[in-house]
């Protein structure tokens, strides 16, 4: 008898496919940890020697620690308010009968296909005709903009994860909207909060164009990397600052992933 | 006001959703401490009405009494109703004991005394040492009983409950009716309960309502609804029903004398309200009140027919008679007390007869 059923047999050109796909996708995103180790300050093969120097310098740049800590009060912000907006946009969705809600999701995802030089334009245009200043506030701005879509699309499965009637009977047992919502609403979608919240704040954090379009005296980390390009001997540093990014998206995104896992499995459970 | 006695008033309750009418003018009085059930196959409007019961939905029109008190505009969670989902609605993020426990916040009760009533509960729903389960380790009927302890545990004036059996197996349906039928003696309560298992409402109901499209068709015993229906849909709806063009051919104290056809003529008290002589009617019969004979018997009402087909069912087996004149086959339900030979369809000519009473004269519509 075999082990595999019709649908389960392992398929050898589809592992290829994949196999194949991945190392397109991120072999040349896996040159950069490669080369901030380089004790050559060029990029090219043959690779020189080992060394942490680039990590080591970096540390010791004032103007790093000031953009970082600009992202991280950029990127926690967003990821708050995009998070909130999106756990009641999604509800909205999910919940209620809404008159023109397949256009309406549409445009909630626009942001997604939009391109970010024309969103940047646009909120630079608007911005300073109402005489606002560029700040790492406007920053934030767009940056919710950017975030929301992926705050909604994280959280709708997480409410269409879970019996409406489950609401319904937190009413009936007594408590008003208010309370159902933290009593039985809110843990229920509560992975699904952190998940988003990781998710919008790496993307905040590694957000480019609209920071460019958007952001005053104070850079973002994205920010200080492209000022940083200009110079040759800094490009090692950036490559190791670099590096440093991507470990930390992946493993945030990774984690939010997992922390969300069981939006099917308590579904299919509860069967 | 109510003008009567009800405990729960329907009164000309009218429901669309757009322009689907799914409740129409329906109109139901039900007394307190009642088992009472809504009967009827799914999109009939059950559930909607019992959702409007709870506060889940509001009647276009019309007014819902509840010991008294016009329900229109009170929120669910003012209610003095509480409602066991069809899915139970179990909160999978609290174990067995805070379920339960759930209404009970707003009463503000010592931790103790809460305890206490929980653990009442879970003696009564027979789940003493599940307390600290997580709901997704229980089974359907487990979780239906929570459903319940959850609600009773607040002490409803009414406690609605929306198929709560209808994904059970069999066994354990049949269990948890006689337990529910028990659990409504002992607490008291009013329960409304929504069925489309014909059989579940006969065995479970003091009085119940047979709806179809949206209307309430009739509000009766379960023994009247099955002896007396008032009209043919009801009357198919529940059991299995056999039904006959006649026409009024007289008069009798308390009854009348159907001319049926293929039957012959037919006494029967069972007869609706402003009979009159020569008026067409469809006179209907259950199965089980046929006699099924190989030979004529003296002294009884009786037909000739053919025996076509028979259905075996366990403890007893349906028999199909087609007698000439009448275009359906006759269901005839013969208990099987001896061992069934199976030989049902061997065409052999065979005699139907019924006793005096025995037919039903269904009004119009």
């Amino acid at each position: 008898m075999s082990r595999h059923s019709y649908i389960k047999r392992p398929n050898r050109p589809l592992q290829f496919y994949a196999a194949l796909f991945l190392v397109v996708l991120y072999l040349p995103v896996l040159f950069l940890p490669l080369f901030s180790f380089n004790t050559s300050i060029y990029v090219k093969f043959p690779l020189t020697g080992f060394t942490f120097q680039w990590y080591v310098e970096l540390m010791d740049r004032e103007p790093v620690w000031a953009a970082l800590m600009n992202s991280l009060r950029v990127g926690i912000t967003t990821s708050i308010i995009s998070t909130g907006f999106g756990v009641f946009a999604a509800k909205a969705i999910t919940r209620y009968r809404l008159p023109g809600k397949g256009p309406l999701i549409g445009f909630i995802m626009l942001p997604l296909v939009v391109p970010g030089i024309i969103f940047g334009v646009a909120l630079l245009v608007l911005i300073s005709r109402l005489g606002i200043q560029l700040s790492l506030v406007t920053v934030t701005v767009g940056h919710v903009i950017v975030c929301l879509p992926f705050a909604i699309a994280t959280m709708i499965p997480r409410f269409e994860g879970f019996d409406p009637s489950v609401e319904e009977a937190s009413a009936d047992l007594g408590e008003n909207a208010w309370w159902t919502f933290w009593r039985v609403t809110f843990p229920m979608v509560f992975p699904g909060i952190l998940a988003s919240l990781l998710l919008t704040f790496t993307v905040s954090f590694d957000e480019f164009i609209m920071a460019f379009f958007l952001s005053g005296t104070d850079p973002t980390l994205p920010m200080y990397i492209w000022s940083q390009l200009r110079f040759p001997k800094e490009f090692p540093s950036i490559l190791a600052l670099a590096s440093i990014i991507l470990v930390v998206s992946f493993a945030l995104v990774f984690l939010g992933q997992w922390l969300n896992r069981d939006t099917q499995a308590t579904d299919l459970n509860s069967e | 006001m109510t003008q009567n006695d009800a405990f729960i008033s329907i009164q000309n309750v009218n429901k669309y959703f757009g322009k689907f009418h799914a409740i129409n003018d329906v109109s139901i009085d039900i007394k307190h401490g009642e088992f009472f059930s809504l009967l009827g196959s799914s999109g009939c409007g059950k559930t909607t009405l019992l959702r409007m019961l709870a506060g889940f939905e509001n009647p276009t029109s019309g007014e819902i009494y509840i010991d008294g008190q016009p329900m229109s505009g009170v929120p669910p969670h003012h209610r003095p109703v509480n409602m066991v989902f069809q899915s139970y609605a179990i909160f999978p993020h609290l174990n067995v004991r805070d379920n339960i426990a759930y209404g009970l916040r707003k009463q503000k009760l010592p931790r103790a005394q809460r305890d206490a009533l929980v653990d009442e509960m879970l003696d009564l729903i027979k789940l003493p040492d599940y307390g600290d389960h997580k709901a997704n380790q229980l089974s359907g009927g487990q979780r239906q009983r929570i459903a319940l302890a959850r609600s009773l545990i607040l002490r409803p004036k009414v406690l609605l409950l929306d198929e709560p059996l209808g994904a059970l197996d069999k066994q354990l349906r049949e269990q948890m009716q006689l337990e529910l039928r028990a659990l409504q003696k002992t607490v008291g309560i009013t329960f409304v309960f929504v069925t489309h298992d014909q059989e579940e409402a006969l065995t479970l109901s003091d009085r119940m309502a047979v709806m179809s499209n949206g209307r309430d068709l009739q509000v009766d015993t379960p023994t009247r609804l099955y002896e007396s229906p008032i009209n043919r849909e009801v009357a198919s709806f529940i059991g299995t029903m056999n039904f006959f063009d006649g026409r009024v051919k007289a008069l009798t104290n308390g009854g009348a004398e159907i001319e049926a056809v293929g039957l012959g003529n037919l006494c029967t008290s069972n007869i609706p309200p402003n009979l009159k002589p020569g008026q067409s009617v469809c006179v209907a019969i259950r199965p089980e009140k046929l006699s099924l004979s190989r030979d004529a018997q003296s002294g009884f009402n009786q037909v000739k027919g053919r025996l076509d087909n028979a259905a075996y069912l366990g403890e007893r087996s349906h028999y199909y008679v087609s007698i000439e004149g009448v275009s359906k086959p006759v269901a005839v339900s013969v208990q099987n007390r001896q061992r069934a030979n199976g030989n049902g369809e061997n065409q052999c000519p065979v005699w139907l007869s019924w006793e005096d009473n025995a037919f039903v004269v269904l009004g119009n519509g």
